[in-house]
């Protein structure tokens, strides 16, 4: 392999771009950015950054790693348009075209956006740096801010407004925020965590209508209420990034699809981020996307080996962690969690800044959520990753 | 080489004690403690793996 080309300038390409120079691969690498920043950090966006304590320049991994070597040939502010797999050429948005013995797909995913914005100023997503920053400069002239979506972006969103003094209301089709996601327990929880910061829930509801001369004036409901809004910011969720290989013959299905160690389904193509799925080994083989920081990191660095090594390479397997700064708590949840698992509160209380909870399934461990705990985290995570019963984990973390 | 933790930067994920656990360790306190400064290059690969993983970006390598 001479060309190696990596579509998408974030986490896991960047990751994937270290592994392959770590790995000795010394052709040509090239990469690929829709947006026209270097590779940055996505966390703070929706914490420091909008919460006006960290400047964008400490978001950039160039400023925090040693790039220097990895001698990238980087085209940013173009987004990949198509593939040809034959010819093994990628297509630029503006026609020019890049070649490759080697193709990372690391396109990442999109936010929803609500059908019914209609073009209207003041409706944001929250995903890139150019959002944030846009956000932000919203959120400084003393806005009254909606966030449509009781999800983590719109939550974390909501406390970084709350911090700032401004007026938040939260929409969500759902009865109770991270409902869904969390399960009972955890939703009340939350729901009390704002509400006692001041965040104005309006919860078991739908949107009708977003509505303003240009600008977002408020939001009209489902049940006729209106909400007041100068900004409005929309978290419910993500599509991978696939538009650009409809057609390509890579195979896609909500996601790249990929096999155990991130190969898809043409050779000398690997995937790796938010926009892979993959029968992940760590939680009985389930096909999924794993839209967090740790797994990005990972699979950046396994398909790297799996692009220069082969399917010599071992089955890649992550078990999903992610974490959420909210006002005063840092939440950390690890596991394959649904709503309908046993949940067991087993250090502190959910009422309280520190708890450690466990989520259960046929008496097996299969999840751990943390608030300020991380001394237990990192010892739960251990007892996850061994396989452990519910039971052990009583006796270990209690 | 040097192993340089950023306490300012450092959140406590310790995904660093998983990477490198005779450079890293966290304590029942919830801080982070670097138990080898100096580690000799038979931990480089392990130390590099832990300055990856770190989701806040606090662990810098510096050669000596």
């Amino acid at each position: 392999m001479r060309t190696i080309v990596i579509v998408g300038a974030s986490l896991a390409g960047l990751r994937a771009a270290q592994a392959l120079r770590k790995r000795g691969f010394d052709g040509r690498v090239v990469m690929i950015g829709a947006e026209r920043h270097a590779p940055y950090d996505r966390p703070p966006l929706s914490k420091q950054l909008l919460a006006g304590e960290w400047a964008a320049e400490k978001l950039f991994f160039h400023a925090r790693e040693q790039h220097a070597t990895l001698e990238l040939e980087q085209r940013l502010g173009q987004a990949a348009r198509s593939l040809d797999v034959r010819e093994q050429v990628v297509t630029l948005e503006s026609g020019e075209t890049v070649s490759y013995d080697g193709l990372v797909i690391a396109t990442g995913a999109t936010p929803r956006m609500l059908p019914h914005a209609g073009g209207l100023q003041g409706v944001h997503v929250l995903r890139t740096l150019d959002d944030a920053l846009s956000v932000a400069s919203a959120l400084s002239q003393g806005a009254r801010v909606a966030v449509i979506g009781a999800g983590f972006i719109g939550l974390e969103v909501a406390a970084s407004c709350r911090k700032l003094g401004l007026m938040v209301s939260v929409i969500e089709p759902q009865r109770l925020p991270l409902l869904a996601l969390l399960g009972e327990p955890l939703a009340q929880a939350a729901f009390a965590l704002h509400a006692d910061h001041g965040v104005d829930f309006h919860l078991g509801v739908r949107v009708r209508e977003l509505v303003g001369e240009g600008r977002v004036e408020r939001i009209v409901l489902d049940d006729g209420k209106e909400v007041p809004c100068d900004v409005v910011v929309v978290g419910i969720g993500v599509v991978p990034e696939t538009r650009w290989l409809e057609g390509s013959g890579v195979a896609l299905s909500h996601g790249v699809l990929c096999d155990e160690q991130l190969a898809t389904n043409v050779p000398n193509i690997v995937a790796a981020g938010d926009v892979v799925r993959w029968p992940n080994a760590a939680v009985g083989g389930e096909l999924m996307c794993v839209e967090h920081w740790s797994n990005a990191v990972e699979q950046g660095q396994a398909a790297a080996a799996r692009l220069l090594d082969g399917p010599v390479v071992a089955p890649f397997r992550h078990m999903p962690y992610f974490w959420s700064d909210q006002y005063d708590r840092k939440f950390q949840c690890t596991g394959r969690v649904r709503a309908d698992d046993a949940f067991e509160v087993l250090q502190g209380g959910l009422d309280q800044a520190m708890f450690a909870a466990v989520y259960g399934r046929d008496d097996r461990l299969c999840g751990v959520l943390t608030s300020n705990a991380p001394g237990v985290f990192l010892r739960a995570r251990k007892l996850l990753a061994q396989g452990a019963s519910l039971e052990e984990a009583r006796r270990a973390l209690s | 080489m040097r192993i340089i933790v950023d306490f300012d930067l450092c959140q406590s994920h310790g995904l660093c004690t998983e990477a490198a656990p005779e450079l890293f360790e966290l304590r029942d306190d919830g801080f982070l403690y670097v138990l080898n400064e100096t580690p000799g290059p038979e931990f480089a690969a392990k130390a590099e793996k832990a300055v990856l993983e770190c989701p806040t970006g606090a662990i810098t390598i510096k050669a000596e």
